[in-house]
């Protein structure tokens, strides 16, 4: 008896003990505020049901104080995040640096090979997966079908960018406040410079040749950026150097763009008819080319990554494994229907019958299918990324060379003097980098 | 004698003294406005004013999303706690340098002055590996720590101000009468400096309230104060103004509120030594 009970208070102790220990373990989690993330949040009452003891803590930050936030914190080993959200432009930086833990062992159940594979490829740095994808997206053009059709034009799955040209001028409709193409114009590595960098690609122009020498004297540039300011000074609305995402995001809800070429994320807003005056106008196509093998749009993943050193490792992993996984897809589509799942990281996703339903789930993932991180450009260069760089450098360079373009969108410069200006300061800080002698 | 002004100068004075009045007002008034409407209506063009379906739809959507309690209690603390020390040290500073000056005093000021003028960013890294090492990150004690530090030269500027507008003769005469170092800071000194001590606590509160660089960077989810609230709902790809003029509204509606009502001690404190 008095063993049993000797026993039954030891088991009692190890069993509050244990508990205890797990209870412990409270993951800091630092995301971003955009309507998959926030979904997310509101979602875990599951992973806590199968994971008991392991607490969440939410740090949500605007994508830029974020980026500099957990940028420091990776760098300095600061210890205060166990799962990050991070881009696809700095998961290769940060693995090639040893500051992120390898995906390589997550469990067979989690079905890797599912992945996107141009997600999946930018996420690897030598064989290693780095990060799991929590959502992927791409450009395309997002366009007023009943403008389209009172022009008179039938927009093709895959345009040109002449065609777009065309098509602006004969959408715009000034006195009507109504403008053919909206684009991004605000300066910015993130902003003006996401979209132009892909625009190149299409153009023929990169940013370096092998030997890492700038390439803004090339001709192909200056085309694409000319192509660029005279389409959007003609048909663009007014202010359009100051315009970012959300601005035309605004512009397009209200009716006041005929097109308007972006990330695929904005498809669920222009069609959601609480926000969007044209949710029902709104049709689909790749972001344009131009014949030369390769068409203007970018890819990005959102992704959860875990820094190295964190102590709560086997936890952080299952966090990131259950809201990067099949069934979180199926538990978004259960609780908030299937438009609202985070889009672009899986081929299971796409062969769904139902999510085949929703109208830009095709177009989103064919976007996504004609962007080659690995390959990005007509001519080869020396790096991966598509709409970006990928060296620590890129944020610096490109906001300064997106500073020149904006201004002369807006007319402060010449296309010239701007594409000079870009060509000596990405020189000069190659050169101070050491990537060139 | 003051000089007579005449009345259309008065109506014109009135009229820029509104003008400006409405004009520093109008982004409260319009984040106010915004954090009622819908976010369809937060951008619409021609905007709307008044005329709109107000919603508390976003303050519903902020409270359920955010601990808006936890950052409350954060700025509380850290404003506060960060005021109670910076005049525990600057106090005693602006007597010895009010009264006591030596022929450095002025060099001291300047030079106390002078580390304001650095960006705040230039000694991010280091600080940011002290506080690592000594695990001050994302902690209260950490950033009161730090807002001490940063509002402390001005804290003591302006008390230097206020003390020497007391005349020295009248904390002589009670050396005399045999007051204590002690007693003389704390009976005569501060109960004739109140208006100035009141004002200062409060400007180092507001101050404190608003920093948005150290705030945000030495802090993740424990000791986030009402500044991290509000950067959660600002976004570059998605409309949620809405959203984040209801969060901000939110963030700065205690220390407004503390404001009007505390205006008069504040003003009086401000303009205090002002007019000969």
């Amino acid at each position: 008896m008095k063993t049993t009970l000797r026993t039954m208070l030891g088991a009692t102790a190890l069993a509050a003990f244990t508990t205890a220990a797990i209870a412990d373990t409270t993951l800091t989690i630092a995301t971003v505020n955009n309507g998959d993330m926030i979904r997310m949040q509101g979602l875990t009452d599951d992973f806590k049901a199968k994971n008991p003891g392991i607490e969440l803590e939410w740090v949500t930050l605007e994508e830029n104080v974020l980026r500099t936030r957990v940028t420091q914190d990776v760098a300095t080993k600061g210890g205060q995040f166990d799962v990050m959200t991070i881009g696809t432009y700095e998961v290769p930086i940060w693995g090639k640096q040893g500051w992120l833990v390898s995906m390589n062992d997550l469990p067979a159940s989690y079905d890797v090979d599912d992945l996107l594979p141009a997600i999946r490829g930018g996420l690897t740095v030598d064989g290693e997966l780095y990060a799991a994808p929590f959502y992927g997206e791409s450009s395309m053009v997002m366009y007023r079908a009943d403008l389209m059709e009172k022009a008179g034009m039938e927009m093709p799955d895959a345009p040109s960018w002449h065609f777009i040209r065309r098509a602006a001028a004969k959408m715009t409709d000034k006195e009507e406040g109504i403008y053919g193409v909206c684009l991004r114009g605000k300066a910015g590595w993130g902003e003006n410079m996401a979209f132009l960098t892909a625009t190149a690609n299409s153009f023929g122009a990169r940013w370096f040749d092998e030997e890492w020498n700038a390439q803004f004297d090339s001709p192909e540039w200056k085309e694409a950026l000319t192509f660029y300011i005279d389409m959007l000074t003609a048909y663009g609305p007014p202010g359009a150097s100051s315009n970012g995402f959300n601005e035309n995001l605004a512009l397009f809800q209200q009716g006041k763009c005929g097109m308007w070429i972006d990330a695929t994320v904005a498809a669920s807003f222009v069609t959601n008819p609480k926000d969007s005056t044209v949710a029902d106008k709104v049709g689909f196509a790749l972001a344009p080319d131009n014949g030369l093998g390769k068409r203007g749009n970018w890819l990005w993943a959102w992704s959860l990554a875990i820094p190295a050193g964190t102590d709560d490792e086997d936890a952080a992993k299952k966090f990131v494994a259950w809201a990067t996984s099949k069934e979180y897809l199926a538990l978004v589509a259960e609780n908030e229907g299937w438009a609202n799942v985070p889009p672009g990281t899986r081929t299971s996703l796409y062969e769904n019958a139902e999510y085949a339903k929703v109208p830009f789930a095709q177009m989103t993932l064919d976007s996504i299918n004609a962007a080659d991180p690995t390959a990005p450009t007509v001519d080869p260069v020396p790096y991966t990324g598509v709409q970006f760089v990928a060296i620590p450098e890129f944020q610096g360079i490109a906001t300064a060379v997106g500073q020149q373009f904006s201004a002369a969108l807006a007319g402060q410069t010449s296309v010239e003097d701007a594409l000079a200006n870009a060509q000596k300061l990405t020189t000069r800080e190659m050169k101070r980098a050491g990537y060139m002698k | 004698m003051a000089r007579a002004i005449s009345p259309r100068r008065k109506a014109l004075n009135t009229a820029i003294a509104w003008t400006i009045g409405i004009m520093i007002f109008f982004p409260i008034l319009w984040t106010f406005l915004t954090s009622f409407k819908t976010e369809a209506q937060a951008i619409a063009d021609p905007p709307v004013w008044f005329l709109f379906d107000w919603t508390t739809e976003n303050y519903t959507t902020v409270q359920e999303r955010s601990n808006y309690f936890r950052h409350f209690w954060n700025s509380v603390v850290i404003s506060v706690g960060s005021t109670i020390i910076g005049l525990a040290i600057a106090i005693p500073a602006a007597w010895s340098m009010a009264f006591v000056p030596s022929k450095h005093t002025k060099n001291i000021l300047m030079w106390m002055l002078s580390t304001k003028m650095l960006p705040p960013v230039g000694v991010l890294v280091p600080i940011y590996l002290i506080f690592r090492d000594l695990k001050l990150l994302d902690t209260q004690f950490g950033l009161i720590i730090v807002l001490t530090l940063i509002n402390l030269p001005i804290i003591v500027w302006m008390l230097y101000t206020y003390f020497k507008e007391i005349p020295g003769e009248i904390l002589e005469a009670a050396r005399m009468d045999g007051a204590s170092l002690r007693s003389e800071v704390l009976y005569i000194l501060l109960p004739m400096a109140v208006p100035g001590i009141a004002s200062t606590m409060l400007l180092n509160i507001i101050l404190a309230w608003n920093e948005a660089f150290w705030t945000l960077n030495l802090t993740a989810a424990k000791a986030a104060p009402l500044t991290a609230f509000i950067a959660s709902y600002s976004s570059p790809e998605g409309l949620f103004y809405a959203k984040l003029s209801a969060a901000s509204t939110m963030a700065i509606a205690p220390i407004l509120i503390m404001g009007w009502f505390s205006q008069k001690q504040l003003v009086r404190g401000l303009t205090f030594g002002a007019v000969k």
